[in-house]
Order: C-alpha cells, then structure tokens, then sequence
C-alpha cells in the first residue's frame, strides 16, 4: 500500500510537470488553432535563464533561496514571455492566413532554431559560450524529504506541486471571471466574429502565447531544481509528454489539459510498478492509454466536438 | 508594406549571415592543423566521437588524445615525406549522425584511419561505411562484443576485417564487475538497470550471467529510458527489494540522476556502473549522493601507470581546454597503432592507393607496440590482448582506483 501511494506521489510530481507546459499547448491550440512545437524549447529556455540569473547574483544572495528563487523564476518568465512574443511575432503572424501546414512546420523549424541557439550560444557560469553538454542549476528549496508514514516526497517535490497547483487555479479563474478571459474565449470560439465585436484578436493571441509561455518558464526552473541539471534537449522529450498531455486531456480545453497531465504521469508510474516490463513500455503503455481514450472519445477525455475549420 | 517586409526579411538574412561567420570562426579555432604543407603529401586520421551533447567530456578527451599523437608524429616525422591531418567529426552519440560523418570520411581519399567511436551503437553503423573504403577503424571505447565476433556467441565471426579496438569488451568488463560484485562486495540480491541501448544492454546481460554462475541473484531487471529525467517509478519499485547492489549498464548523463534519485528515496545501495559512468561530471552533479558508488573501466588507472606520466605530462603541455577523460589514453594508443602502420606502409611512397589502405589493415593487424596503456596487439577478431581492468570507487568525491587486474 505503501509503495501504490508512494508511487501515485512520484505520478502526481511527475503530471503537474506535464499539466503545466500542457496549458501552453492547449491555449495556443484553443484560440488558433496552431500546435506549438516550438512550445517545448519556451520550457527549456526558461530553465537556462533562470540559471543565467542565478550565476550571476552576488553570493550573499545565492546563498539565501527564498530571496533568489523569485529572481530566478521572474528572470525565466521574462525571458520565456520576450522569446515566445518574438517567435509568435516573427514566426507564426505573418503566416496566420497561410494554410495550417505551414506554421506547423515552422513550429518544427522554430523548435530547431531555439535548440541550437542555447547549444551555441548560451553563456555558460564559466564564461564560455555554448551549453553543449548538460549544465548543472542550483537546488534552492533544501531540506530533507518529508516522511510521510513511509511515503518519502522530497521537498522540492512538494513546492512544484503546489506551484503547479496554484497556477493552474489561477489561470481558471482568469480565463473564467475576467475581460481579457472572456475576449480570449470569444476569439477561441470565432475570432472574425470577436473581432466585429471589437476585441483586438491580434492582442488576444499575444496575451495568450505570453501566459502560455510564463507558465512554460515555471515549469523549467522547477524542471532544473527536481533535477539539478539542464540540457538544450529537455524541450523536446518534456514538449512531447505535455502534448500528449493535451490531446489526452482534450486540446483547447484548459481544465482538461490539466486533467491530461496528472493521468498521464500517473499511467506511466503504474504501468512500472505493475505490469511485468513495465519500465521498458512505459512510453507504450502512456499511449496505448492515449489512444484508447481517442478511439472512445476522439476530442480527449473533456474536450468538446468542435466542427474542423477550414 | 512589401518595402517593410523586404527590409525584414535582408535584416532576417544579415543575422544569420553574422551566426553562420561565427560559428565558422569558432571552428576554425578548434582544429588544429591548418597551415599548409607545400612539398610532403598529406594523409589524414579521422576521429568520430560525441564533441557535442552529453558525452562530449569523454568526445573531447579523445580528439584532443588523437590530436595530440599526430602532433608529436610530425614533429618527430615519424611517416616520412607525409603529414598527417585531424579529421574530427561530431557524431553527437547518435547512430544516424555517425552514419553520415563515417560516409563523409569515407568520401575523403586522404582519410587512412579513423578513432573512434565511443558508443557501440554508433560503431555498428559506422563499421561497414569505413570498410567499403577498406579505412582502418580503431576504436578506444567499445565495448560491444558483435562488433568483433558477430551476433552468434556461438559461432564467433568477425564482421569486419578494417576493425580493432583497444579496449576490452562487455564480455568481459560485466563479468569482471560481476566478481568484484560477489567476492569483494559480497553481493547477493542485485538490481539491474540498464539505458536500452548496445552498451548498457550488453555490460547487464554478461554481468547477470557471470553474477548467477557466482551464486548471486538478480531480484529486477529494470530498464529506463536514455533522456529521461524523472526515475522515481523505477526507484519506488525496486526500494522494498532491499538489494545490495544496484547495476547500471549505461552512461553518466542518465546514472548521475538515477543515484541522486535513488540515495533521495532512501535507498542504500551503492551504484556500480561500466565505463560510461567514469567521469568526472558523475560525481559533480551526484555531488554526496555518488559516495560509494563504484564503475569499471578498461586498463590500469592512467594517473598511475608509469608508461603514461609521459602521455599525461604532454597533454597538460598542450593546454587542452578539456580533460582527457576516461578514454583520452586509449585513443593516444589507438592513435598511435594507426600511425605506426602508416609509418610502416606509407613512408617513401607517393601516393595513398586503395591497395595501400589494404595494407595498413594488414600492418594494424600485426601491430606490436608499448602503449601507455600497455601492450597493444590485436588477437584475430581485432580485439585486444591485453585483458587489464579496474574497479573504481567514489571517495570523497573522486574516483579512487580500488582494484585493478587481469581478467581470465
């Protein structure tokens, strides 16, 4: 029993992870209709400037995580926001009335571009240029693992969940119960149709891939401190499970994507713990549940039936 | 509005004009042959090995090593009337990338040897794109045992006459840990773990065998994913098993993670690993979590070998940014063997032809060196002779050489 709630724990670490970088996915997808491939590498992006920040605080500070852990998760927002607007500003707008196969391909070739990037030119603690080969990031929230009557949660684990928690809750609330929220659903509905009603759509898209992009961001710092150490390549393998996540969860739908990413932790965890080579299939058994609930509900477990647009 | 988009777009191409000028600036720094030689002929050695990505410490140690050995070569001349060249290709640790750089060496007539690679995965694809140039290939790392004697244990078959290595195989580097794991250790529940991929599979399936012939048993045999980051599932299944040993058959980027993990849930057992682990980075980002942990790797430990204070005491005089890692004394040697051969066929000859490259195979083959790793020769499936390893164990932060012998 132990082990089934110990493992159900490592699950729920695991999916609010998945959850968080989801929601970028979902919310982009929700309002045009585009799957951001190069949503993966905002993640990973967030990771290397939250370290960036952290190298370059004075000791004194370093030394105090309560007071470094803002800087560093303000610093990977920022500049998880700035890249996202670029790419979204650069990449996807001037394609916006292309055919859908085209910005999805430029996601792909954006997702490339931001991957070498870091490769080459980040600048490493050290001075050099280039994080080539996996950098390590600081820890920041310290303390030995809770017990928790033999389920042992490690403390950062604990922190991320609840960030996670919290940021999911508050993006519901916003998109539920503000102006900005219910113009973000009415372009998701109809965008020419908002538009008539005087909702600057361009701005909606803008507002939506930087929330998106923060909680991306987020997500990389806790990514970087469960792990102590970053690599330009955690974009992709974390970009896939979150998009899993989504279409699991039903893409556009916000609640859902959430939903996604704890379900699909969670089958991943069980799926080795009880079946027999489980750990070899786990990935197999994530999607064998992914396409179990498309073949039963083909819009994901809370999405809606929406009519393909043209 | 076309002007605006045309000036976009001319900025768009001065930025990635710029990117492309640097990133051709920085190469040129890192090779380190480039002046021309006017009356010698030129024959290039070529290296395929990660210098990118996770693995690129160990990448970089064996490059700098090669480089290094064809430095000294021409300037003690040793293969006269010719110069010989680096060729270093970045395989990033992937099969399909090693594929490619091996067919653009292959392309390149002036290439007569290549070191490399480190992974066996890789080396399976590169094998057979080297051997239709008849290009003699030494590696200085792999370990996997089809790489010499074919996928049927019995009924050994040498795939490839253009392949050698200086480094002992899975065959016997998992048994060699698998004895040090009962009789030192007195291990008897062991765990194992391994990356899926030639490497990690092969060092499990040949400790396993030799761990059950010694009375030891094996209580899970686990795999993980190589990228994950998150290993807790594993790590929760395997904590009531109460093992005594935990056997990783993979490299340090996936391992580091897994005994942080691992000592983080509580679990005692200390991580014994293959070469892939035997790296300084283990360490650095296990940090405490690392303590105990033990690897094997190939040979006697460099730092203590006599024959390589020469090798060492170079390659610090070199000023190489990286350190020459687990197999920086293997590819000197690998280096070497290659040279020597060359020095053997090559030397007074104008030209580098197809038949001459059948002869420096032939020259390899027969190759009777001290190395600074030890005797280099090569037995009929290109393997090495000389069956010398060491098991390592982290110390206060540092792998301390604990045993080292010779495996019969």
């Amino acid at each position: 029993m132990t082990q089934f709630l110990q493992q159900m724990v490592n699950g729920i670490v695991l999916g609010a992870t998945y959850g968080l970088i989801a929601l970028g996915y979902t919310m982009v997808y929700g309002i045009i209709q585009l799957i951001n491939f190069a949503h993966g590498e905002i993640f990973m992006v967030g990771a290397f400037a939250g370290l960036f920040t952290f190298a370059r605080l004075p000791t004194a500070l370093q030394t105090r995580p309560l007071l470094a852990l803002p800087l560093v998760i303000v610093s990977a927002v920022v500049v998880s926001v700035t890249t996202s607007l670029l790419v979204e500003r650069l990449a996807y707008r001037p394609l916006r009335r292309a055919s859908r196969l085209a910005p999805l391909i430029t996601a792909i070739g954006v997702s490339i571009a931001l991957q070498e990037l870091v490769r080459l030119f980040y600048p490493l603690p050290d001075g050099r240029l280039g994080a080539k080969s996996p950098v390590s990031f600081p820890r920041l929230v310290n303390g030995p693992p809770v017990d928790l009557g033999g389920v042992t949660i490690a403390r950062v684990s604990l922190f991320v969940v609840a960030v996670a928690i919290v940021l999911m809750l508050g993006l519901q609330a916003f998109v539920r119960t503000t102006r900005t929220g219910k113009a973000m659903r009415a372009t998701a509905q109809d965008p020419d149709t908002a538009k008539l009603m005087g909702i600057d759509t361009d701005k909606i898209i803008v507002i939506t891939f930087a929330i998106g992009a923060a909680l991306a961001g987020i997500a990389g710092v806790m990514q970087g401190m469960r792990f102590v150490q970053i690599d330009f390549r955690i974009g992709f393998i974390a970009g896939l499970k979150a998009f899993t996540a989504a279409v699991l969860g039903g893409i556009g739908n916000i609640t859902g994507a959430v939903l996604g990413g704890f379900v699909l932790g969670i089958v991943e965890v069980m799926a080795t713990q009880y079946v027999p080579k489980g750990s070899q299939w786990k990935d197999v058994w994530a999607f064998v549940v992914l396409i179990a609930v498309l073949v039963f509900r083909p819009s994901g477990l809370l999405g809606e039936r929406v009519a393909t647009r043209a | 509005m076309h002007r605006r988009r045309f000036w976009r777009i001319s900025v768009l191409v001065a930025v990635a004009a710029l990117l492309l000028a640097a990133c051709g600036s920085n190469k040129g720094e890192g090779s380190s042959t480039g002046t021309t030689t006017a009356k010698t002929n030129t024959v290039k050695i070529g290296v395929i090995a990660p210098l990118s990505g996770s693995l690129s410490a160990l990448g970089q140690g064996i490059k700098n090593s090669v480089d290094l050995a064809i430095k000294q070569a021409n300037d003690k001349n040793k293969v006269k009337g010719w110069k010989i060249e680096l060729a270093a290709e970045d395989d990033t640790a992937k099969a399909d990338v090693g594929a490619q750089v091996a067919s653009k060496l292959e392309s390149d007539t002036a290439v007569a040897g290549v070191v490399g690679t480190l992974n066996s995965s890789v080396a399976l694809q590169v094998q057979p794109i080297l051997a239709r140039a008849n290009v003699v290939m030494v590696s200085p790392a792999n370990t996997g045992i089809e790489l010499t004697q074919g996928t049927d244990p019995a009924n050994k078959k040498r795939p490839y006459p253009n392949y050698f290595r200086v480094a002992t195989t899975d065959a016997i580097q998992g048994p060699f840990a698998a004895n040090y794991a009962s009789k030192d250790l007195n291990a008897k529940n062991v765990v194992t773990i391994h990356d899926k991929k030639t490497y990690g599979q092969g060092l499990v399936a040949e400790f396993t065998k030799q761990l059950v012939k010694n009375g030891g048993k094996v209580v899970a045999a686990e795999t993980i994913n190589p990228g994950d980051q998150d290993f807790s599932a594993v790590l929760t299944k395997i904590k009531p098993l109460n093992a005594d040993l935990i056997y990783y058959g993979g490299e340090y980027p996936e391992a580091q993670l897994l005994t942080s993990q691992a000592k983080a849930q509580g679990i005692k057992a200390p991580l014994m690993g293959g070469d892939g682990i035997f790296d300084k980075t283990y360490i650095q980002t296990a940090k405490e979590a690392s303590e105990g942990d033990l690897c094997t790797s190939v040979g006697a430990p460099t730092d203590e070998l006599a024959s390589a204070s020469d090798f060492v005491a170079a390659y610090k005089a070199a000023g190489y940014k990286d350190d020459f890692s687990a197999y920086g004394a293997y590819s000197y040697d690998a280096a070497n063997v290659i040279i020597d051969a060359l020095a053997k066929v090559l030397s007074g000859k104008a030209a580098l032809t197809p038949a001459l490259k059948q002869d420096i195979i032939t020259a390899v083959q027969g190759t009777k060196l001290d190395g600074v790793t030890g005797k280099l020769g090569f037995d009929e499936f290109g393997d090495t002779t000389t069956k010398v390893l060491t098991v390592y164990k982290v110390t206060q932060q540092e792998w301390k050489a604990v045993k080292t012998d010779e495996f019969k």
